[in-house]
């Protein structure tokens, strides 16, 4: 299949400009006349919603949570990136794009990346306008604060709740479109299917997760923006009901799915302490502006650390990265972590840690200020571990966070299905094979405010769609089939819980298809996913029945889809045949043990379609073109 | 360092929201201290369900205190007997080797029960739908540094603003007044200058909602100060009286 970007024509600066004027337009009065399905309330779905309803469409939108405002876009912490160049700092819309396109090591599309930093600006001024609270200076004006694989500060934020603060900004508007009628809201709703029209995307399937009813729901377009699959590692900071699900729903009825093995694995977040914990805790990479990041030089160092003097310390970022120092992006932080804990160089009670220092910061800037950058965080920390940061380094490890891949979409967003859009976490599209700190929360913000409300116009316009009602036999098949899957599993009533195969399946992701890969443990993973799955099948207790309020199901149902989607996550990384960002295979690295990228043969974009059950699916190609910026080693020495 | 504990759960048990529901006992054995109170759960659930019994709804998400998903009620209180803190971060180090804990669900008119521990929040995003936003549409904001915003007021806007909407100040007051979680909001937004044009209406039309939903009013006992996981100072519903006031006497939105 030839996947076609529809980037278009033009000089880099001008082409999302000359792309909205060719679009067509959908006349005012007809947007009423388009039925509108959102899938997802964080930062990506509220604000589409949102900008969607105040264009004159009628949106349907879908969350699993009780409230939209819990999506976890809640949870971000450090901040959302833009080209304001506010501090003067030489940052520009050009330097933003280079940094977030080498940052990814050259695995996006060139085009896209520009156009998301021509529309951060934008992004922070819709946000200051619906009051989003960002930190301010003295003067008033707004502050700013540097992330990693940046050399400008260029990070807005709102104290170490910057998610928080832009998703009840989205959040509002919605709620201001939901009081007009003009988006209706369903909340405890989780999507279990995509129903397709003569090849067009035309509605889902949701379970009400308090009565337990299969309820179908029409439209001339289906917007998915649920967010990210980390949870397939079980371990991650995601929320508990973050899942692969929907876009694996709609990936099983045609749409490709790119990048799957691209998974960011975020260096600073709180070590795994013991085999009960049911989620892993990140500490902001704004923690890194301020924070030193050191090892003992001598492994197996009994001593407190502050006990340990300057010259027995091995603050190793700064010694072998000394111009990013403490802020090189996360894929080479995290990385440098592992191999050191790995040869033993660890701290903590496990030997998997390392120390985040603030002692220089806080007799450089004194405590208070301290407190106020990173007050909650370091309220946080003590709580999980009561230790208290101000007096003992902070210990962190790297954890699973952030995956880059997801639904395979074109310069409109759209995916290989017609009608079928894709926004936030839950595509693929900006950043690359690693993405840059607070660059997430813009893309998800440019997807939901300025760039679906053209593009889906732009489809509208330019497609005839049939009406299509909830009573099309497509709805019906479809009920039918998510209902014998839903009865097959809890008919099994076998000796194993969701929970106990979710962890086995996360160790063996975390410790085969992890942060520094191999083909051998890729291979090992390839053998052990599908009888795991298989097992599942025949020895999962799933309690209660589907007719109710039953969290057990909605767990199965997501752990279920997780083992079938962690094998195509593991076959990606297996044929990426070099390593390029978060993806690190040992046979591909240079000399320094930095990724060896292959941009003679892997300079693509690696997207799969699904050729039915028990096939192996098939793997497209997308050529990257680079045009405007030379492909060099990704060095931040 | 952590150790294990042994504790006597008498947990709130009931069907839906017609069923009349009651106390259920049970055992968690072996806790380890570095849990969180909902990962103390997690284990006990796992051993029902492989005891072929239905496991206990409680709601939660981001497990990290800042969704507002979770919210028990435990041995009376609110989140727990920590000060500023989640349930899903509260640590079971905060409890002793066979306590016994009463866990039930936040009980207030407005918040219905749906299952066991998880009840209906809904009237939380009804509220904010009846002013809790500032009208801007996407498009026409003007250049973000157009308006400055002095460091104080930004500051407290910020501090009103880290309301996570749990609903724990209604569960703990004895009036399930949600002035609280209101006056958080109107603070948010009538400290920032973006927010004065449409202080008066929304003071007026958000208060009127709370009492339509069957909130109670506030009588000052200061319950829900106490119990707010996010720290939300009762200063703002004194920032709201005043708005309120100032609306009811000047405002033509009356
Ligand atoms: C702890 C943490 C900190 C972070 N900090 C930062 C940061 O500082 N800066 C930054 O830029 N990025 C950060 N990120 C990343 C960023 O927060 C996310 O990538 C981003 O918020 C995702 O937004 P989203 O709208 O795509 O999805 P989400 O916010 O995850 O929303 C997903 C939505 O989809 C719904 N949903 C999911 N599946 C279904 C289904 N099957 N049926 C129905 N509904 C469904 C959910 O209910 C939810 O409403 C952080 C991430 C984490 C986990
Ligand atoms: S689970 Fe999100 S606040 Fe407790």
């Amino acid at each position: 299949m030839p996947l076609n970007s529809g980037v278009p024509g033009g000089s880099l600066e001008t082409k999302w400009d000359r792309h909205r004027f060719e679009l067509k337009l959908v006349n005012p009065a007809n947007k009423r006349k388009f039925e509108i399905i959102v899938v997802g309330t964080g930062l990506a779905g509220a604000s589409a919603s949102a900008t969607l309803a105040e264009l004159g469409y009628n949106v349907k939108t879908f969350c699993i949570q009780d409230s939209p405002r819990r999506a976890h876009s809640i949870a971000a912490q450090g901040g959302i990136n833009a080209a304001k160049n506010y501090p003067g700092d030489g940052d520009s819309i050009w330097r933003l794009f280079y940094d977030t396109i080498k940052g990814g090591d050259f695995r996006s599309r060139e085009a896209n990346v520009y156009r998301l930093a021509q529309i951060s600006d934008h992004i922070i001024d819709q946000c200051v306008a619906q009051g989003v609270p960002f930190a301010r200076e003295y003067g008033g004006l707004l502050a700013n604060r540097s992330f990693g694989g940046a050399q400008v500060s260029r990070t807005f934020y709102a104290r170490g709740q910057t998610g928080q603060q832009l998703l009840l900004g989205a959040y509002s508007a919605l709620m201001r479109q939901i009081a007009v009628g003009q988006v209706r809201m369903f909340p405890r709703r989780e999507m279990l299917d995509l129903v397709m029209v003569e090849g067009n995307a035309r509605g889902i399937v949701v379970r009400n997760l308090i009565t337990g009813e299969l309820e179908s729901h029409a439209a001339h377009a289906v917007i998915l923006a649920t967010g990210g699959y980390g949870n397939a590692y079980f371990l991650s900071t995601n929320g508990m009901s973050s899942n692969v699900s929907a876009i694996w729903r709609a990936y099983k009825k045609g749409a490709l799915f790119a990048h799957p093995s691209f998974v960011q694995i975020h260096p600073t977040c709180i070590p795994v302490h013991g085999t009960y914990q049911s989620k892993l805790t990140l500490m902001s990479e704004s923690l890194r502006n301020d924070g030193r990041v050191w090892i003992p030089k001598s492994a197996g160092d009994q001593r407190l650390p502050d006990q340990i003097p300057e010259s027995d310390r091995d603050y190793y970022l700064e010694r072998i990265y000394p111009s990013f120092g403490n802020l090189v992006p996360r894929d080479v932080a995290s990385r440098k972590a592992k191999e050191l804990c790995d040869q033993g160089m660890g701290v903590g009670p496990t030997g998997y840690a390392v120390y985040l220092d603030f002692r220089d910061a806080i007799e450089r800037d004194g405590e208070q200020v301290i407190r106020q950058k990173y007050g909650n965080l370091f309220q946080m920390y003590e709580r999980i571990m009561a230790q208290n940061p101000y007096e003992t380094p902070m210990m962190i490890y790297p954890a699973v966070h952030y995956v880059m891949g997801g639904l395979w979409v074109d310069y409109n967003l759209m995916s290989t299905i017609p009608g079928l859009f894709v926004l936030g976490e839950a595509n693929f599209s900006d950043h690359g094979s690693n993405r840059l700190g607070a660059s997430a929360l813009m893309q998800g913000l440019a997807d939901g405010y300025f760039i679906i409300p053209y593009t889906l116009g732009g489809y509208f316009a330019g497609t005839s769609l049939p009406d299509v009602s909830e009573g099309h036999p497509a709805f019906r098949e479809s009920v039918k089939q998510v209902n014998e899957t839903l009865k097959k599993m809890l008919a099994i009533d076998g000796k194993r819980t969701v929970d106990d195969f979710h962890k086995e399946l996360g160790t063996l992701l975390w410790e085969h298809c992890g942060m520094a890969r191999n083909d051998a443990d890729m291979l090992k993973a390839l053998k052990r996913i599908p009888e795991l799955r298989e097992e599942f099948w025949e020895n999962v207790t799933v309690p209660g029945t589907p007719d109710q309020f039953n969290q057990s199901i909605e767990r199965a149902v997501r752990v279920a889809d997780f083992l079938e989607f962690s094998e195509l996550l593991v076959e990606d990384a297996l044929t990426r045949e070099e390593s390029c960002g978060c993806h690190f295979n040992v046979d591909y690295q240079t000399e320094d043990q930095e990724a060896q990228r292959d941009d003679e043969s892997c300079c693509y974009v690696a997207a799969w379609a699904f050729d039915g059950e028990g096939k192996k699916p098939i793997r497209h190609e997308e050529p990257l073109v680079f045009e405007n910026v030379e492909l060099t080693e990704r060095s931040y020495k | 360092m952590s150790e294990t504990i042994n504790l006597t759960l008498k947990i709130w048990r009931q069907k839906g929201p017609d069923d009349r529901g009651g106390f259920e006992t049970h055992k968690a054995r072996d806790i380890s201290t570095d849990m969180s109170f909902l990962e103390m759960l997690d284990v006990v659930n796992e051993q029902l369900t492989l005891e072929g019994k239905e496991p206990i709804a409680f709601d939660h998400d981001c497990r990290e205190g800042i969704c507002g998903m979770c919210g028990l009620v435990v041995n009376g209180h609110a989140h727990g007997p920590e000060r500023e803190t989640t349930l899903c971060q509260l640590h079971m180090r905060h409890f002793k080797d066979g306590n016994t804990l009463v866990i039930e669900p936040w009980r207030a008119r407005p918040f219905k029960t749906i299952k066991d521990l998880v009840v209906d929040r809904s009237a939380f995003d009804e509220i904010i739908q009846a002013g809790g936003y500032i009208s801007v549409s996407t498009g026409g904001a003007p250049e973000a540094n157009t308006m400055p915003v002095p460091l104080e007021d930004a500051e407290l806007a910020m501090d009103a603003a880290a309301c996570i909407g749990c609903g724990a100040c209604v569960a703990a007051c004895p009036n399930a007044s949600a002035m609280l979680f209101v006056g958080a909001k109107i603070s948010h937004l009538t400290l920032l200058p973006q927010g004065k044009p449409e202080a008066a209406k929304r003071a007026l039309s958000m208060l009127k909602k709370m009492d339509d939903l069957g909130f109670g009013n506030c009588g000052n006992e200061t319950e829900c100060e106490a119990v707010c996981p996010k720290n939300i100072s009762i200063t703002n519903i004194a920032r709201f009286n005043r708005e309120f006031l100032k609306a009811s006497f000047f405002s033509p939105e009356k």
